[in-house]
């Protein structure tokens, strides 16, 4: 025990300042109002959903909960049930096999609720595109909030495309 | 060149980085390789099927075994006739095969004569006579349909089942498994993978060589690095131009980054599945530290895109080579660390000892590969047994555990991290000059092999160009082909609430099974 109290106490607080919001990743105008985002801004409980990725984008998710970034310290968690979640985060191009789970897991997650697709699979389907087994971009299976590029975005790059979903929009007055 | 005492008479290829070699067969040759290589105690690393009709309107299909032997790679062709293609079933010797021959009559329609003739990557979403593997078959896309799925039914008194997934609770790859247990204790687990079949085999057909290496980089995304050298392997191959010897040095360096990378991300969660948050808090942030020193020095967390066919996309000058070696031994002295708090925590301890058991004889019978068949005392590691430069001058350590359980693979890990920050270290201190990149070209109508030690055991890419000197087929084979089944056999008789530390234990890859 006295070991590990040390190695705690050796490490220290490591977290690092969230970054800013990045409006243009929202990928509609049609925002939740923001009343509503006040109340999700900083409890925001996140399902992950992987519908066909490589997994790499998964290793910038898990990051996400690493010391540095401690999303947790901003409220925001994730769940292990679409049921509890007021946002999903879904990555890769929709596998064919995959679709109608996803289309299962948007169903079952209670209103209002955000979908941001993560990574350039998610965005627009990546190198693997559309084919017999692919149906590409998460947004032809479902409606998607915000879209976070990138092969696969970094830690940082997810935070700001997550905040941006739950960020009131500035010209708005609501 | 003969091998096994079989008269079949094999063609070195030329210019492979690992010794290989190919032989058409006809299917008795083929029965009595196989039979002579699992006497031999030889692995099966991949088998695989290819649309031939365009060549030999008579034999249009192929089925591709590639064995691994003493002497090196060993690939053999069984050509299949055009009018019902079937082969013999081959899992009773490499149990392996069974779903790669399953996949082999999903995606090309030649079946096995025996054995499961379940499907494995089509989940009823396109029609079962649609062949997308074949050069006639059109890319369509179908309605999607509901599966029923013939699970194998455990009956009995008191059983029930248990299913789980595709989407599993937690960031996660998406897979099912079913459990039929009795109380806690699980009976059986059978696996239903594909789920993210995304059609990658066929994504690359008509692709530029010089192009394969960034799809081949995304068929598992925390394997890049060992799916790229693999490719750049293969079409180095194909193009007859080796790269430098710099670039060789610097691949090694990155795949020894992405191996100390991943164990550490996985005996962080190793932590978190007993209970022990403080691991996977401290591991991740070593982890964390690790990528970003790959972001300062290479341009890309991940190292995605960095191997080239031809070389390496970026150099490292010494004062980057000097900052690698630095962190080496910041991080070796880390992770001593906390491989001691690990090994004093009796709560750890008491999960992790005799949880999940493979024995060794069991992993050789399943033909279990890479990190989970050396913790089952399974002697192979590519880089050890057939090296390529620069492991042949670096001569590594093979690690090697006999427990086969939760905490011999957590062992392997914690052994593999220290191994490979002594290589990271020699590497670094001993880069050869010189150019990073040669010229590279394609080549119509050649074969390349690529085959590399991932951090999770052998990747395996086999690469063939057509006339037009576009890619005619590529198949990428995942280690996780072999250790899938033996995950399996190592739930029985555990409790449920301990699947998902077995599960991670493994940490096999969905996606590079599915393609």
């Amino acid at each position: 025990m006295i070991p590990l109290l040390r190695q705690i106490l050796r490490t220290g607080i490591v977290s690092e300042p969230a970054p800013t919001v990045d409006d243009a990743l929202c990928a509609t105008t049609e925002r939740l109002s923001n009343a509503l985002t006040r109340q999700l801004g900083r409890a925001l409980v996140i399902r992950h959903i992987d519908a066909g990725s490589c997994n790499g984008c998964e290793l910038e998710i898990h990051a996400l909960n690493n010391p540095y970034y401690n999303l947790e310290a901003m409220g925001i968690k994730f769940a292990a049930s679409p049921r509890h979640a007021d946002l999903l985060l879904v990555t890769g191009p929709v596998a064919k096999n995959m679709e109608v789970a996803l289309k299962r897991a948007y169903a079952a997650t209670p209103e209002p609720k955000l979908v941001v697709a993560v990574g350039d699979c998610g965005c627009t389907g990546g190198l693997f595109g559309e084919s017999y087994a692919s149906c590409g971009r998460v947004s032809n299976i479902i409606p998607v909030d915000v879209s976070i590029p990138g092969c696969p975005p970094t830690p940082l790059q997810l935070i700001q495309g997550i905040l941006a979903a739950i960020t009131p929009a500035a010209d708005s007055t609501s | 060149m003969q091998f096994l005492n079989q008269a079949i008479e094999f063609k070195p290829l030329a210019e492979h980085a690992a010794l290989t070699f190919a032989a058409r067969v006809s299917t008795r040759e083929l029965l009595a390789f196989c039979t002579a290589a699992h006497q031999a105690e030889r692995r099966l690393i991949a088998l695989w099927g290819s649309d031939e009709r365009d060549r030999d309107a008579k034999f249009g299909y192929a089925l591709h075994l590639a064995f691994d032997l003493a002497e090196g790679l060993v690939c053999l062709t069984l050509p299949l006739p055009t009018e019902n293609p079937e082969f013999p079933d081959l899992a009773l010797a490499f149990p392996a095969a069974d779903r790669m021959q399953r996949t082999v009559r999903d995606l090309l329609g030649a079946a096995p004569q025996d054995g499961d003739q379940r499907p494995w990557l089509r989940h009823a979403n396109w029609p079962a006579d649609h062949y997308p593997l074949r050069r006639d078959t059109p890319d369509t896309r179908f309605a999607t349909c509901n599966e029923n799925y013939p699970f194998v039914r455990v009956e009995g008194d008191g059983v029930h089942e248990v299913a789980v997934g595709p989407i599993h609770a937690g960031i996660i790859e998406p897979g099912h498994f079913r459990f039929s247990v009795m109380g806690e204790s699980v009976l059986r687990l059978e696996e239903r993978l594909g789920w993210k079949h995304k059609g990658i085999e066929r994504r690359f057909v008509g692709m530029a060589l010089s192009d394969g290496a960034r799809l081949a980089g995304r068929v598992s995304g925390d394997s890049t690095v060992a799916y790229a050298w693999a490719y750049s392997q293969a079409a180095e191959a194909i193009s007859g131009t080796p790269p430098p010897p710099r670039a060789l040095w610097l691949r090694a360096l990155l795949l020894e980054h992405e191996r100390v990378a991943n164990h550490l991300g996985d005996l962080g969660y190793l932590g978190n599945d007993v209970a022990l948050a403080f691991g996977l808090t401290q591991f991740m942030r070593l982890k964390e530290d690790w990528t970003r020193l790959n972001a300062r020095l290479f341009g890309h967390r991940l190292l995605m895109d960095r191997i080239v066919p031809g070389g390496i996309a970026v150099d490292l000058d010494a004062q980057g080579a000097q900052a690698v070696i630095d962190h080496c031994h910041t991080l070796a002295n880390e992770v001593r660390q906390l491989k001691k708090i690990y090994d004093e925590h009796a709560g750890l301890q008491d999960r992790f000892l005799s949880t999940g058991r493979i024995t060794p004889q069991l992993a050789k019978r399943l033909g279990m590969i890479g990190l989970a068949g050396r913790a089952s005392a399974q002697a192979w590691d590519l880089r050890c047994n057939h090296p390529c430069e620069p492991y042949d001058q670096l001569a590594p350590k093979m690690v090697i555990e006999r427990n086969g359980d939760v905490a011999a693979r957590a062992l392997v890990r914690f052994a593999e991290i220290s191994e490979s920050l002594h290589l990271i270290h020699k590497i670094a201190s001993d880069l050869p000059p010189g150019p990073i990149r040669s010229e590279f070209f394609s080549a119509a109508d050649r074969r390349g092999f690529g085959w590399i030690e991932g951090w999770r055991g052998d990747v395996l890419v086999a690469l063939e160009t057509g006339t037009d000197g576009q890619i005619r087929r590529c198949h990428c084979h995942d280690p996780s082909w072999q250790n899938w089944p033996a995950l399996e056999h190592a739930a029985i008789d555990n409790i449920v609430p301990d699947f998902p530390l077995i599960n991670k234990s493994f940490n096999l890859s969905y996606a590079g099974q599915d393609l």
